[in-house]
């Protein structure tokens, strides 16, 4: 597999290192409501097909990228910086989830 | 159907082997059951199995999208053993491994359970000092374990690189003499037949489209071939349980899917005596009856629900391998293949009622389910026919996360990738 | 046989010795070991897998199932080579396999008599007993296991070297074959970069290709793996055939992308399925022509052809040409073109139509074949015929080599005119060409298979793994019908040559069975790599150097100075500094006596440290650490704990306030990676919106910390530019000072509990840091103290480490709960507090001491009483242990369930591994100077 780098281009899988569900939103930090914490740490949406998640360059610029993914053909249809990155999160709190 | 025995075999040898008979019938599905079991995977098979064997649950559907045994059960590296930190999975696969014990005489089928033990390299001693206390935790629940020296590591494992000069020179390790092998496919048969046997349905091909509902309720099951009505709705599906409970209307559960794959070199004579474990990396390995090496290394590290895995994974493994095992370089590859996992927050597996009424749920088992065929299905059945937990997998909850009872046998928090 | 003079791949004027199972025999430049053999008479290459029959040479390549053999190489072992793939050279050593004591006698072959027992999956129903043992089956194993495998590995390491190149190219081209090259051609002559791999050595072709600059040759090559992203994999044999250059790769490990690949691996031919047809003398016809060309080895005279296609009669016509004489050519076909009819007659020989071969006759080696005539089924009636021979060229059409195209998981596409798989709908930049996509392939009858009358006579579908017809017909009685049951079921296909010869006539079979089309039958799925790729390829240059050495600016200094080094991890860091006849114990305790009382010098270069900068640089480290980090003043330093989300301790470490926008964080060495990629995750993925960055810069510092009563003394006689006295640097302070002309920062920090300074120096300068303390201090009683001795500073002192950090405990549990500030969130605050993380039980820090004088034991878990039975409930378990100088006797740290309250107890500590039960006393983890005065001083 190799993934587009925004900084350093078309790089092998070798340099980076899978950083996790993108889906997610982080509560409010003063949140207290356990509920929507749970959900956060623990669950995971884990599509079978296209994904939305975080790499990092870390053999590379180190940059965290937020990369859309088929997690069945490993096609990657796009790699941007997670910093800059203009793809909104989806929302998770009004779907359901395991309660874990 | 007969007995298989060695009587038997000679028996129908001479008849040119054209007595015996299917190994399991292959009905067509009825309209409802007393439990339906989705995944007809080893733990799927074997819940079945126990359902009817010691619940008396006998009109029982297993049902499976593809052919049986296919998923995890038959594409493992094989190894058996219950040499873990906690407690809790302690007890757990110790249960197994007191099955495994007698699992060819209970299904009337070789497994090929064999003890040859599974010996955890350490290569400094603050290494082998968190296997001390692995291995003296497991003493003192009863369980064997010893602990090997430099030199009985080299006894163990003719042809190691005992050199000083190593990367990692070998320190120690530490042996657990009841862990082994079975042959994957065996197991996957084996519970098959026997629960065929006692009267369950094991329908292949029916892929779990949606579960039907009545309300909140589950009570079945719409497949490729029709509905199957059941007020029990077990789920089993390993490495798919997200896809299928999103079927069921959960978006999200504390799994992600990884890659794991597995090698074998060509075959050979015996050369490798027991199953064991590089401490410098991640590598274990074990040589089957047949005389192949198989062997594996760590998950591929990214969510990934293709049957094959990477190729920075491939030049791990393999440098690892000839890095213990020097003479062994020039020994070819012959396959790799790559099954589903489904990894948990804490590496540790689920076994639940629920988490829907109608429903119950056995996943989790990171890549080490194989092991637990038979516990796992002794224990999914008890929470399946009582409606509450056996007693060796209470703390095998889903909501064990969220109230802070995680089981990290790794200590490596909810980020599964490193369990 | 004969060998004939001239063969277009070899040269007849050198002459090369080579000796299989200890017999020198001869063969010439150019020859494979196969081609050398057959031209010395050999008939029997080996034995087979499960019944040990003779088996010959079947094919010329990768597909051959038959002949493998075992290569020594100066005690070093490959085993199960294809003699088909082996280029002869002068000294070559091959050894048959799978027999004893000889390949000619070999008692294995007993198993023909059990044959009958031994169909598919008879271990599955026996050799477990009727009651509950699993030794049963060991028992059994140990003679299964021994009569199975091929041939034997060694214990002689490899010496060879093995290398890795990576390569890009605009076209790869898979094979060089006719259409390959071709493909190849074109595009260099477009401009494009090419690269072209064959599994052949070079021939005339491929040397033409390699004039154009554009494009790289690579022979002896195989493409064995398709990844991701057009990723190939393939292993070059670079010289394997002759002796390697000085410092020639044994193997290189090819690791290739192609912005577009040919696939032109081309197809092999397969035998048809007969009665006897694993007699050695039985061959695939097209390998019969190749040897008799290639190699000028005809391998018989008196030659019979078995077909279902046209391709066998150019054979026909090519050995005759060779000079043999053509005895009949049997075809099940019941018609046949005129085209073929022409081609026969140049051969000059009788064509029998619809007809099959159901017997071959001869010990170990074909003297005849009886024929019958035979339906499109495979069934056979009428009289009988016999036919004389000393060899049987069979082709049952040919399967084209789709492994590349199909690895990705792609199903392949049955083809009913070629009989044969071919590859699936590629990608846009994927091209499939030649006969690999059936161009030029003839059009075989429908699969069939001849069924024995006897079981003796065997029917082999998988020749190396002894599949038979029977057992393909027991899979199906017993239900085992899907593809991946029967394969798995009776192992066809899973032999080395990966099914290339059986899997067609296996799948043939089955369909038949149940009535369906192969097409509807399917295929399992083939997987990388293409053929057996050696270990010691893919390891590449990390054969040997399995992973990469860290080492501190320091590390020879402490070699040079009896410094006992071990990797931990990636690092290799002193244990202790040995006089001479001491032992590490005492080496250890010398050294830790010597920092309590004077000053002692250890390295901890290792520690990750990381440049955390930026206008919010502050409240980033308010949200990692559990402690507030804002207030800290401007060159001081704070000890911090920060914890992962789900509120377990992370790692602990200090950050030192450089200004007003810049910390230095540092963490263990154990997790110096993963809290640089934790702190990168949060500043990029959660707080984008943050103004800070984070710099790894652990390699830009060696780092060594000096301890003692004396430090500050030493420290003050080599520090110049700043003051070191307690107003300038107070415990946590920090300075930039200089030290023998090198610019330093000093943080006064302790670990040990005394009086200490960590010293960073830019890395490169470092070792001339390190030895002006140590010259100036020695006299001052200063000593370097390794790891061990650092260790029983830190244990007497309470302090944790990863031994503690383990991943499951809180801050609580270490006793650090005042740490988490209730004043701000911070990552794991909101879940620290959840029941399983407070609740009652959790195991806790606590001191242990040794009461009867031994050392305890890393790992031993503490008990409430001895007993007979050494099965108890564990209380707790022995992070680290040492001999404390200070208190005089062995102690260790513990995590113990409530173990703050037991402080005081007398427990037992057990370790059965080792054999030992001894009392201990839980007492405070903080042993030395629990109120601090020491290090604050």
């Amino acid at each position: 597999m190799r993934i587009n780098c925004p900084h350093c281009g078309l790089r092998d899988v070798a340099e980076f290192s899978y950083a996790g569900d993108a889906n997610r939103t982080r509560p409010d930090p003063n949140s207290t409501d356990m509920d929507v914490w749970n959900d956060y740490i623990f669950n995971r949406v884990n599509t079978r097909g296209r994904h939305h998640e975080f790499w990092q360059h870390n053999h590379g610029c180190r940059a965290h990228l937020i990369v859309e993914r088929d997690s069945v053909t490993h096609e990657i249809f796009s790699a941007e910086l997670a910093k800059k990155s203009a793809i909104a999160p989806i929302k998770t709190a009004k779907t359901k989830a395991a309660k874990s | 159907m007969a007995e298989y025995s060695a009587w038997q075999v000679i028996k129908n040898a001479f008849n040119g082997n054209t007595d015996w008979k299917q190994a399991w019938r292959k009905p067509e599905p009825k309209s409802s059951y007393d439990v339906i079991i989705v995944g007809g995977g080893g733990h799927g098979l074997s819940t079945a199995y126990y359902l009817a064997k010691e619940f008396g649950i006998r009109n029982v559907a297993v049902v499976e999208k593809g052919s049986l045994g296919q998923g995890n059960v038959g594409r493992n590296t094989q190894a058996i053993r219950s040499n873990y930190l906690l407690p809790e999975n302690q007890h757990f696969y110790e249960l197994c491994m007191d099955m495994w014990e007698g699992l060819s005489q209970e299904l009337n089928y070789n497994v090929m359970f064999s003890q040859r033990g599974v010996l955890n390299i350490a290569h400094h001693p603050a290494q082998l000092d968190q296997f001390a206390r692995r291995g003296n935790a497991m003493r003192l629940n009863g369980i064997d374990a010893d602990l090997y020296s430099r030199a009985d590591v080299g006894k163990a494992l003719p042809g190691i690189d005992m050199s000083e000069h190593a990367r990692f020179p070998i320190y120690g390790g530490l042996m657990q003499k009841s862990g082994g092998v079975a042959r994957h496919d065996a197991v996957a048969w084996g519970y098959a037949r026997a629960a065929d046997r006692l009267g369950v349905d094991l329908i292949e091909n029916a892929e779990v489209l949606e579960f039907i509902k009545d309300g909140d309720q589950i009570i079945g099951v719409r497949t490729t071939r029709g509905e199957i009505r059941a007020p029990k709705v077990a789920v089993c599906v390993a490495g798919s349980t997200s896809e299928v409970m999103r079927r069921a209307g959960i978006d999200r559960m504390p799994i992600e899917s990884h890659v794991l794959q597995a090698f074998v070199t060509e075959s050979l004579k015996p050369i490798i005596h027991t199953v064991a474990t590089y401490g410098g990396g991640h590598l274990y390995f074990s040589q089957t009856d047949k005389g192949s090496i198989l062997f594996g290394g760590d998950i591929d590290g990214y969510n990934s629900w293709a049957q094959r895995g990477n190729l920075p994974v491939v030049e791990d493994v393999m440098s690892e391998m000839v890095t213990l095992f020097p003479g062994l370089a020039r020994v070819r590859l012959l396959r790799s293949w790559g099954g589903i996992m489904d990894m948990t927050m804490d590496g540790a597996p689920i076994i639940t009622t629920g988490p829907l009424p109608g429903m119950y749920l056995n996943c989790g088992w990171c890549y080490g389910g194989f092991k637990a065929t038979p516990g796992s299905g002794l224990c999914f059945a008890h929470a399946i026919a009582k409606d509450e937990p056996h007693s060796k997998a209470i703390p095998f909850t889903l909501d064990r996360f969220s109230r802070g009872y995680a089981i990290d046998d790794k200590g490596q928090g909810p980020t599964p990738k490193w369990h | 046989m004969k060998r004939l003079s001239s063969g277009l791949r070899i040269d007849t004027s050198v002459t090369l010795r080579f000796t299989f199972d200890g017999k020198q025999y001869t063969g010439h430049a150019g020859d494979t070991l196969a081609s050398a053999l057959l031209g010395s008479g050999i008939k029997i290459f080996g034995r087979s897998f499960k019944l040990h029959r003779p088996r010959g040479v079947m094919g010329i390549g990768l597909e051959e199932p038959n002949a493998l053999v075992t290569i020594i190489d100066n005690g070093v072992r490959e085993p199960n080579i294809q003699a088909t793939m082996v280029e002869l050279r002068d000294g070559l050593v091959a050894v048959s396999q799978n027999r004893w004591p000889s390949l000619d006698t070999d008692f294995g072959a007993i198993n023909q008599l059990g044959g009958k027992v031994f169909g598919a999956g008879f271990y599955y129903k026996t050799f477990f007993g009727p009651f509950r043992n699993p030794r049963i089956w060991h028992f059994f194993e140990w003679f299964i296991r021994r009569a199975a495998g091929l041939g034997s590995a060694g214990h002689v390491a490899d010496p060879a070297l093995y290398d890795r190149m990576n390569a890009f190219c605009d076209v790869l081209v898979i094979g060089a074959g006719e259409a390959g090259l071709e493909a190849a051609t074109k595009a260099a002559e477009q401009g494009q970069r090419v690269i072209i791999a064959d599994l052949n050595p070079p021939y005339e072709a491929t040397g033409a290709l390699a004039s154009y600059p554009n494009v790289k040759v690579l022979t002896r090559t195989m493409v064995w793996g398709a990844y991701d992203s057009d990723t190939f994999t393939a292993l070059e044999r670079v010289s394997e055939h002759r002796a390697p250059n000085h410092g020639e790769p044994r193997h290189r490990h090819w690791v290739m992308r192609a912005a577009s690949v040919v696939l032109a691996t081309g197809a092999s031919e397969r035998p048809m399925v007969f009665p006897g047809n694993d007699k050695p003398g039985v061959m695939l016809a097209g390998a019969m022509a190749h040897y008799a060309e290639q190699f000028g080895v005809l391998v018989g005279e008196q030659i019979a052809i078995f077909t279902n296609n046209d391709s066998a009669y150019g054979v026909a016509r090519d050995l005759a040409n060779a000079g043999a004489s053509i005895i009949a050519i049997v075809d099940v076909r019941s018609s046949i073109s005129d085209e073929a009819r022409i081609t026969a007659g140049l051969a000059q020989t009788e064509i029998i139509l619809g007809y099959g071969v159901v017997k071959t006759t001869g010990k170990n080696a074909v003297t005849g074949i009886t024929i019958q005539a035979v339906d499109a089924s495979g069934k056979t009636s009428g009289p009988t015929r016999e036919i004389t021979c000393d060899s049987l060229g069979t082709s049952g059409g040919f399967t084209p080599l789709i492994s590349l195209s199909v690895q990705k998981g792609a199903r392949p596409n049955f083809n009913e005119n070629l009989q044969a798989f071919l590859p699936p709908a590629l990608p846009e930049n994927w091209h499939a060409v030649g006969t690999l996509v059936g161009d030029g392939l003839p059009h075989p009858a429908p699969v069939l298979l001849i069924q024995a009358e006897t079981p003796e006579d065997k029917a082999f579908i998988d020749f190396q793994h002894d599949v038979t017809d029977t057992d393909i017909d027991l899979a199906h009685r017993e239900g085992f019908t899907s593809v991946e049951h029967l394969k798995r079921y009776t192992t066809l296909g899973m032999a080395t040559d990966q099914g290339r010869t059986s899997h067609v006539a296996g799948m043939g079979r089955m369909a038949a069975l149940l009535g369906k089309s192969i097409a509807e039958t399917g295929t399992s799925r083939l997987r990388a790599p293409f053929a057996g790729v050696s270990l010691g390829s893919i390891a590449a240059e990390r054969f040997g150097h399995v992973m990469p050495n860290r080492l501190t600016p320091m590390h020879d200094w402490h070699l040079e100075n009896a410094g006992q080094t071990y990797a931990a991890g990636l690092w290799h860091r002193p244990m202790a500094y040995l006089h001479i006849g001491e032992t590490i114990e005492q080496a250890y305790v010398r050294e830790a006596r010597a920092v309590r009382a004077t000053a002692g010098l250890v390295d901890v270069s290792t520690l990750g440290k990381i440049m955390v900068q930026g206008p919010d640089a502050a409240e980033f480290l308010n949200r990692i650490y559990t402690n507030m980090m804002s207030t800290l003043p401007v060159m001081k330093a704070r000890y911090g704990l920060m914890l992962r989300e789900d509120g377990i301790l992370f790692d602990d470490g200090t950050a030192w306030r450089l200004g007003e926008t810049e910390f230095l964080v540092t963490t263990t060495t154990a997790n110096a990676a993963k809290v640089m990629e934790h702190l990168e995750y949060y500043i990029q993925c959660i707080w984008p919106d943050l103004k800070v960055v984070a710099t790894s810069v652990t390699d830009h510092w060696g780092a060594m910390a000096i301890s003692g009563p004396q430090a500050r003394n030493i420290l003050g006689k080599v520090v110049t530019g700043a003051s070191v006295e307690n107003e300038a640097l107070p415990h946590m302070g920090i300075i930039h000072g200089v030290i023998d002309g090198v610019e330093v920062m000093i943080a006064r920090l302790s670990f040990s509990g005394e009086r200490a300074y960590e010293v960073y120096a830019p890395a490169g300068h470092a070792r001339r840091v390190w030895e002006a303390l140590i010259e100036t201090g020695t006299p001052l009683g200063l000593v370097p103290y390794g790891l061990e001795a650092l260790g029983t500073l830190r244990v007497e002192k309470g302090h944790v480490t990863g031994a503690e950090l383990d991943g499951r405990t809180t801050a609580a549990d270490l006793g650090l709960g005042g740490m988490l500030s209730k004043k701000k969130p911070f990552i794991g605050s909101a879940m620290a507090n959840r029941d399983g993380l407070i609740r009652e039980g959790r195991l806790q820090l606590v001191g242990l001491k040794s009461l009867d004088g031994r050392a305890l034991n890393g790992g031993a878990h503490i008990i409430e009483n001895a007993s007979v039975s050494e099965v108890a409930t564990s209380l707790g378990h022995v992070t680290a242990a040492c001999y404390s100088p200070e208190l005089g006797c062995y102690v260790g740290l513990a995590l113990m369930s409530d173990g703050r309250k037991r402080i005081g107890q007398k427990l037992i500590l057990s370790d059965p591994l080792r054999k030992m039960i001894m009392p201990i006393e839980v007492i405070s983890p903080h042993m030395v100077d629990a109120e601090g005065s020491r290090m604050h001083g």
